[in-house]
């Protein structure tokens, strides 16, 4: 696969040096000139000169022929121009942005970036997963099929403490995957009952969410 | 017409007062405050503080209801994003963006984006001006 990386930043760079070894063609693009010398000095031949989001940049690096796009600035707008020109200029086949502000996804997903990640958001989540108390938090989207995986900590107060699985009334599409009990790794079944406190690992669309907060009432 | 303009440099606060006259409402945002000052103290309208990419920031302008947005930042970048922003999020009708790279002003033309390139009217300008003998 051929990949032009945006960005010569820590991102960019690990990036580089990642699909390199994973055996990749890979081109990175750093428009500062004492950054790109530094990162040529590790990357070699790999790194290029240059403003990603300019078009005279991106057809000297071929873009035409490019499989993947990958803009990872610091800056959303500047990721955001990369994978607009590369996509309509030289119709490159997918492109990835890399998402500061995770409010700007439905914009770039309306403009046709085909994949932007979210540190910010894939962080949040973590965290919050991590904190004490009742929560119901959004741990990752698998975009392809459509599905959420969910973290929620049942409450001391829930509805279906006591109850075994298969007396719970799971919403359509839901599948509880997982429950962390204590020190305890539990792969649920039917008879498997619910304490509080437990921590439950759900996978299912958006729209079973709301139903499932409700059953366990989860935060 | 209501009319957000983002930028407050000389285009944006000679757009900005060139409106206010015409009796339009304008807000004009500018993310650094001494920019304001290039517009005439007879300014009747709104003066926003903030980053133009930022969505908080546009509905304090009053995006949700303008007619109209410019984009005359310095940033052709900036000025990209937040007109897209305009215009699919705020659903505004009326989006102009200045660009001042060629290249890529022809790249957001063919996108549908309604686009100034200064730098092509500029030279063009120049030339006809070189021209007479």
């Amino acid at each position: 696969m051929y990949i032009i990386i945006g960005g010569g930043g820590d991102v960019g760079y690990y990036l580089t040096s990642n699909l390199l070894s994973h055996g990749h063609e890979v081109l990175l693009l750093e428009k500062n000139s004492a950054r790109q010398q530094a990162l040529s000095e590790e990357l070699g031949q790999a790194v290029l000169r240059g403003d990603a989001c300019e078009a005279r940049t991106l057809e000297e690096a071929g873009a035409q022929r490019a499989d993947v796009i990958i803009a990872v600035t610091g800056e959303d707008e500047d990721n955001l121009v990369i994978c607009q020109v590369a996509k309509q200029r030289f119709h490159v086949a997918r492109t990835i942005a890399r998402l500061n502000n995770p409010k700007n996804e439905v914009l770039f997903q309306k403009l046709g970036i085909d994949v932007s990640i979210s540190p910010t958001k894939s962080i949040l989540s973590l965290i919050e997963s991590e904190l004490p108390g009742p929560h119901f938090v959004n741990i990752m989207t698998l975009k392809k099929a459509g599905l959420e995986i969910v973290q929620l900590s049942v409450p001391s107060v829930s509805p279906v403490i006591g109850k075994h699985l298969n007396q719970i009334n799971l919403p359509r599409r839901c599948t509880l995957a997982l429950i962390i009990r204590g020190d305890e790794t539990i792969f649920p079944s039917g008879e498997t009952p619910v304490m509080a406190n437990d921590e439950v690992y759900a996978l299912l669309t958006r729209e079973s969410e709301e139903e499932l907060r409700r059953t366990f009432g989860a935060a | 017409m209501k009319v957000v303009i983002l930028g407050c440099g000389r285009v944006g606060a000679t757009l900005a007062t060139q409106l206010d006259k015409a009796g339009h409402h304008v807000a004009v945002i500018d993310n650094n405050h001494d920019a304001f000052q290039r517009l005439e103290p007879t300014f009747r309208g709104e003066k926003v503080m903030g980053n133009g990419v930022e969505h908080q920031v546009l509905k304090r302008a009053g995006i949700e209801t303008a007619d109209a947005f410019a984009a005359v930042t310095n940033g052709d970048n900036r000025n990209i994003m937040a007109s897209q922003i305009a215009k699919e999020i705020f659903q505004v009708k009326k989006v102009v963006c200045r660009i001042y790279d060629p290249l890529r002003q022809n790249t957001y033309d063919e996108i549908g984006l309604e686009t100034i390139c200064p730098t092509v009217v500029g030279a063009d300008m120049l030339f006809q001006a070189l021209s007479i003998k």
